[in-house]
């Protein structure tokens, strides 16, 4: 039997870094907001506590804040004809679960996307004509500028207490800031964290080599700092214990950390944990969303819960699912191109470099979640492409994350996997070696998509979403000459070994990559090209928002968390200011 | 019936004798998986002494005694193996297991097995020891070390056929299990005295480092290591 609820202004469903967003502001806006999250209450204080926390196997390695793959998994297959099956225990990226989402365990790594990411389409048209851009990539412009976003940014960059250097205020460039990036309208709102010894080579050699290093924005405070919705922040302790991590310093921004004091003191702000949304209610002659239905995760009870809006924050995963569950939108064919749900599923390739050091003491366990030393020269299309054969590119950094040794263990190429000489190998490097990465950029291919599993379910009796994936010829192209730039880096360091690890071969689910997934309910322009408007309000419901990265249409060469926290804020806005007062399609269809 | 105590002693005695890493550790043979630093025998919450012995073959050949570090068992590896298969881990937690179940799938889909990571252990020493017998007249662990390391290797390499077990599921499985427990945080059972963070001059707890990345930069640094217990 369901259980009819009381109907509320708001429900959002998911309540990581984009539902905080969002309930915040509707508050703000004197809505009365309902989240609604699967997973179990948390905040730092109770959570986070040491000594429990600095458990490499229990958060790292047995993933303890992440999403349980035995209850809801996701299928994989790397082809639309291959046989799809499920990731039995999660691996290449890691899905959040329980409040703060996957936001409580970041790294914290908080770039702007380039003003060229949010056109894409249409810059690389202008600038090297349409007949190069290959038939299989399905990029688009997003239809949000980044001088539109670029207030957002900001705001979500304040309430991280983000420790950077800004490269271009104005228009103006500034020495050691990132060049590349677009205009800002000021500073970062922390110092730059202190660089470790291996991000001091890093920008020595990347410096030698003309290139731009700069510090990687990171959302761990480099002092303590209170952000403007009065939470306060403590200064990092570089305790290696970050990204997999809850921060028992809360010196990581996290939704809870940055958001939840101000939401735990709204009397308009209720939260429901425990609580899966396994449908949107729909009524399609309306193109309304009446409200959500919800299984409490301990009882089995259903419940319907109406609202008059409808929020889903649920990240890539959930809220594509949950529009193909619940009938909105038509389902993307990816052998006609036609429909748009699950449509630009992307995730990003990102070949390692690893460097040995056979004088260097780089203390490798002393590190943050951000912590970094990145140049952005050959990212995105801040290089020439004309005599490429590829588009994109990606960030070459040299983080100094952790050296949590289950996981950190680097030896040199051709070093077996055990016995003694494996062991005088690991006990040789672990103190001399630190690693690059390129962030690569990810551009949609017709052949990545997102649907429904025919054949496996989760608990609740759901299809588990299907995930269709593979590194296209323009991504192995594009990482493998970005990754020769981060070797040649490696060598100016000085390195005694420069070990480059291209990705080869299909798309492997279980090496840990990036949680960097997006699309699947991308926006546009028109119905035809999109799931949600520029405002990610649904084009088959005006009453529901569709939130996060699962709107971009592609994938840039960054960490995904800023922008898709400024499109949120910017959906936030338009929620707030326009549609509030006159509800109905804020872009005419 | 033997017990426990002695059959490790005298199966993991016979093993070691045959590498020099006996001479290079002679407390290795006092100090076994069986006998901890206290004397008190350590229950075996669910392998059976049998698969015990067999682990502590193979494990002391991934991590062998030498110089840098007692071996694995010595270091508390099997105790490790035994106390996570018994519990939540070995039992399938966080592991989606609903059919249908393509356990041939190539590498790149991981854990696709039908079997609880305990039952695979436990399936997979059983089908080891049946293919030690049948094609080297020894379980495995009564075959000396130098025997031992090719069989690792060709179970690594899925050169060897088991049955209903993929042999490079189960190598996969002991090597992830093995390096676990030899770093992990001792309060799991591995890492006896810290052994294993000792050889790579990792500090462990209390990890806040805010002034020492300053004034350690390029310089080594150098602590006792403290683990959760040494909170506790
Ligand atoms: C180890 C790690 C490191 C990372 N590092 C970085 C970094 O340095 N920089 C960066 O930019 N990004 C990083 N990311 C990614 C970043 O965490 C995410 O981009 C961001 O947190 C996503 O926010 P979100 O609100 O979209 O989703 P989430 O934070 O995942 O929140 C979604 C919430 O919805 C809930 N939910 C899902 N389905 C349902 C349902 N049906 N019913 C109810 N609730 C549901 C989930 O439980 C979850 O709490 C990292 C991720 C991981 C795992
Ligand atoms: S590295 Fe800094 S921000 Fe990250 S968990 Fe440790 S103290 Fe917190």
């Amino acid at each position: 039997m369901v259980q009819q609820l009381k109907p509320v202004d708001v429900v959002v469903v998911g309540l990581g870094w984009t539902g905080a967003i969002m309930a915040r502001e509707l508050t703000k806006a004197g809505l009365e907001v309902l989240a609604i999250e699967r997973g179990p209450d948390r905040d730092a204080a109770s959570s986070f506590a040491l000594p429990s926390i600095r458990d490499e196997l229990r958060y790292s390695i047995r993933q303890e804040l992440m999403q349980d793959a035995k209850t809801d998994p996701v299928s994989f297959r790397h082809r639309p004809t291959d046989e799809a099956l499920p990731i039995r225990r999660f691996g290449a990226f890691l899905p959040g679960d329980g409040v703060g989402g996957m936001g409580t365990h970041w790294n914290g790594n908080t770039f702007r996307f380039l003003p060229t990411d949010h056109r894409l389409k249409s810059h690389l048209t202008e600038r090297y004509g349409a007949a190069r851009i290959p038939d299989y990539m399905t990029i688009q412009d997003w239809d949000v500028s980044y001088d539109e976003l670029e207030p957002h940014y900001a705001k979500f960059e304040a309430v991280c207490g983000v420790s950077g250097k800004a490269g271009n205020i104005r228009g103006a460039i500034q020495a050691g800031g990132n060049p590349f990036e677009g205009p800002r309208s000021g500073e970062y709102p922390n110092k730059p964290l202190t660089p470790s010894h291996a991000n001091e080579l890093f920008r020595k050699g990347a410096g030698d080599l003309g290139l731009h290093p700069f510090p990687a924005p990171a959302s761990n405070s480099s002092a303590p700092y209170t952000n403007p919705e009065g939470a306060k922040l403590g200064g990092c302790q570089y305790c290696g214990h970050c990204d997999r991590f809850g921060c028992e310093a809360d010196a990581k921004a996290t939704p809870w950390s940055t958001l939840g004091p101000a939401l735990t003191g709204e009397a308009k702000f209720r939260k429901l944990t425990q609580a899966y949304v396994s449908r949107v209610l729909y009524d399609k002659a309306a193109k309304r969303a009446t409200g959500v239905r919800y299984i409490d995760v301990r009882s089995g009870e259903t419940f319907d819960q109406p609202a008059e809006i409808v929020v889903l924050a649920t990240w890539v995963f959930g809220n594509t699912r949950l529009l193909l569950n619940s009938g909105i939108g038509t389902p993307y064919d990816p052998k006609t191109g036609s429909g748009v749900v699950g449509k630009n599923y992307c995730y990003q390739i990102q070949p390692t470099c690893e460097v040995f050091f056979e004088t260097e003491e780089l203390n490798p366990f002393m590190g943050a979640g951000g912590l970094g030393m990145v140049v952005d020269d050959f990212n995105g299309d801040n290089f020439d492409h004309s005599n490429l054969n590829f588009f994109g590119g990606g960030y070459i950094s040299l983080g100094s994350t952790n050296g949590r040794p289950i996981n950190f263990r680097p030896t040199p190429p051709g070093t077996p996997r055990w016995g003694a000489k494996w062991k005088s190998e690991t006990a040789k490097w672990y103190r001399r070696t630190a690693s690059m990465l390129v962030e690569g950029t990810n551009y949609s291919s017709r052949a990545n998509f997102l649907d429904l599993d025919p054949n496996y379910r989760n608990v609740f009796g759901d299809p588990l979403l299907r995930v269709t994936y593979n590194f296209t010829d323009n991504d192995r192209a594009m990482a493998d000459w970005v990754l020769g730039k981060a070797a040649e880096i490696g060598r100016a360091m000085g390195a005694t070994v420069v070990a480059p690890k291209p990705r080869k071969g299909d798309f492997n689910v279980t090496a840990y990559q990036s949680s960097h997934n997006s699309g699947g309910a991308i926006m546009g322009k028109s119905p035809a090209d999109s799931v949600v408007n520029r405002y990610l309000q649904h084009w088959d419901a005006h009453n529901l928002f569709v939130v996060g990265a699962s709107a971009f249409p592609q994938n840039a060469g960054y960490n995904p968390t800023a922008a898709a926290a400024a499109l949120t804020y910017w959906a936030a806005q338009a929620i707030a200011g326009a549609y509030v007062k006159h509800p109905a399609p804020l872009v005419p269809a | 019936m033997l017990d426990r105590r002695s059959f490790i002693l005298s199966v993991g005695t016979a093993a070691l004798t045959n590498t020099s890493i006996a001479e290079a550790a002679p407390s290795a043979t006092a100090d076994t998986v069986a006998a901890p630093a206290s004397g008190a025998p350590e229950a075996l919450l669910t392998l059976t002494p049998k698969e015990a012995a067999l682990l502590t073959a193979l494990v002391d050949r991934l991590i062998p005694a030498d110089d840098l570090s007692p071996s694995a068992s010595q270091c508390g590896v099997v105790t490790y193996i035994d106390r996570q298969l018994a519990g939540a881990f070995g039992a399938g937690a966080r592991l989606y297991l609903e059919g249908p179940f393509r356990p041939n799938a190539p590498a790149v889909f991981g854990y696709q097995s039908a079997m609880t990571p305990l039952q695979l252990v436990q399936a997979g020493a059983a089908e080891l020891d049946d293919w030690s017998t049948a094609q080297r007249g020894k379980p495995i662990a009564a075959l000396p070390a130098a025997e031992l390391d090719p069989v690792l290797k060709d179970l690594e390499a899925g050169k060897i056929t088991l049955g209903r077990v993929k042999a490079t599921a189960f190598f996969e499985m002991l090597l992830q299990l093995t390096m676990e427990g030899f770093f992990a945080d001792p309060i799991y059972g591995g890492n006896r005295d810290k052994a294993a963070w000792r050889m790579i001059g990792y500090p462990g707890l209390p990890a806040t480092y805010a002034k020492a990345i300053r004034t350690h930069r390029g310089k080594r640094y150098e602590a006792e290591p403290k683990s959760i217990a040494d909170f506790a």
